[in-house]
């Protein structure tokens, strides 16, 4: 049966200007704790949140020249692979789960971390270092992913993301 | 399924406006789906569109973002300009398309 509505059936795409503002706190530097920052990140600035990412801790290996392009996945202390730990120990091991979960994510065309990091910024994201873990790692802007637009404090970060809902991961 | 007239063109939709049936769709619909959300169509956008399209019937599902960008070959900032805020939905629905599942 068809019903006929009267009123066309419009979606509101940008009506509703809430201004809602998402600040992702990324800590870690594994490659399977890396992406589900990013991919939020950038389902959010396709919803046209406006998007804030700020590196700390071992996150710094994110966007630090030197290991971005090449975090790893291990298998130790992750019993979410339903292995033997003790498997995860034996040489090779990091080097191959790595390899395996780069393959997966490629095959759903899904970028790397620092292309990922591109389409974000290129979508209109943000992305700060922490002043503390540069200090810490002696790394300055140089060091770091040309499209972080500055290393800053916790609490100017904080100020930055006044009202915006925050993930830690 | 409710259909909905818009500029005298009737067409099914699902509950938030999206296009239902591929075949439906012409390009003149494209337009009058534009003009509904405040989008004058140029060539640039054409070429988005008409890519989305084009892709569709092969992968069976609505190209993400992500897909316009690297395979469809424009870049992700020209497509935030030219569908601000919410490109890849503003896409899908101009092109007569369901939203796109994909994550990325």
């Amino acid at each position: 049966m068809t019903i006929t509505e009267t009123a066309a059936i419009i979606p509101s795409f940008d009506e509703d200007e809430s201004g809602r503002k998402l600040a992702i706190i990324c800590s870690k530097g594994n490659l399977d704790m890396a992406y589900p920052g990013l991919i939020l990140a950038n389902a959010a600035l396709g919803e046209g949140v406006e998007t804030h990412l700020f590196f700390t801790f071992w996150g710094f290996d994110m966007i630090n020249k030197k290991t971005m392009g090449d975090l790893k996945f291990t298998l130790l202390g992750n019993t979410a692979t339903h292995m033997p730990q003790g498997f995860g120990g034996l040489p090779g091991m990091t080097a191959m789960a790595t390899h395996q979960m780069k393959k997966s994510i490629e095959e759903i065309g899904v970028p790397e971390v620092p292309e990922f990091l591109q389409q974000i910024v290129d979508s209109g994201g943000h992305l700060w270092a922490c002043r503390m873990s540069a200090d810490m790692q002696h790394l300055e802007a140089d060091d770091l992913y040309d499209e972080v637009e500055a290393i800053i404090s916790a609490s100017d970060f904080i100020e930055k993301t006044d009202g915006a809902q925050l993930l830690f991961i | 399924m409710p259909t909905t007239t818009i500029d005298s063109h009737e067409f099914h939709v699902d509950d938030e406006g999206f296009m239902t049936q591929y075949d439906e769709w012409t390009e003149d619909l494209g337009n009058v789906l534009a003009a509904q959300i405040g989008i004058e169509m140029s060539d640039e956008h054409w070429k988005a569109i008409r890519f989305l399209r084009n892709d569709f019937p092969e992968r069976g599902e609505t190209a993400t973002l992500r897909r316009v960008a690297t395979v469809g070959g424009i870049p992700t900032k020209q497509l935030f300009t030219l569908f601000p805020k919410k490109p890849a939905k503003k896409m899908a629905y101009i092109a007569g398309l369901p939203k796109p599942r994909g994550c990325v």
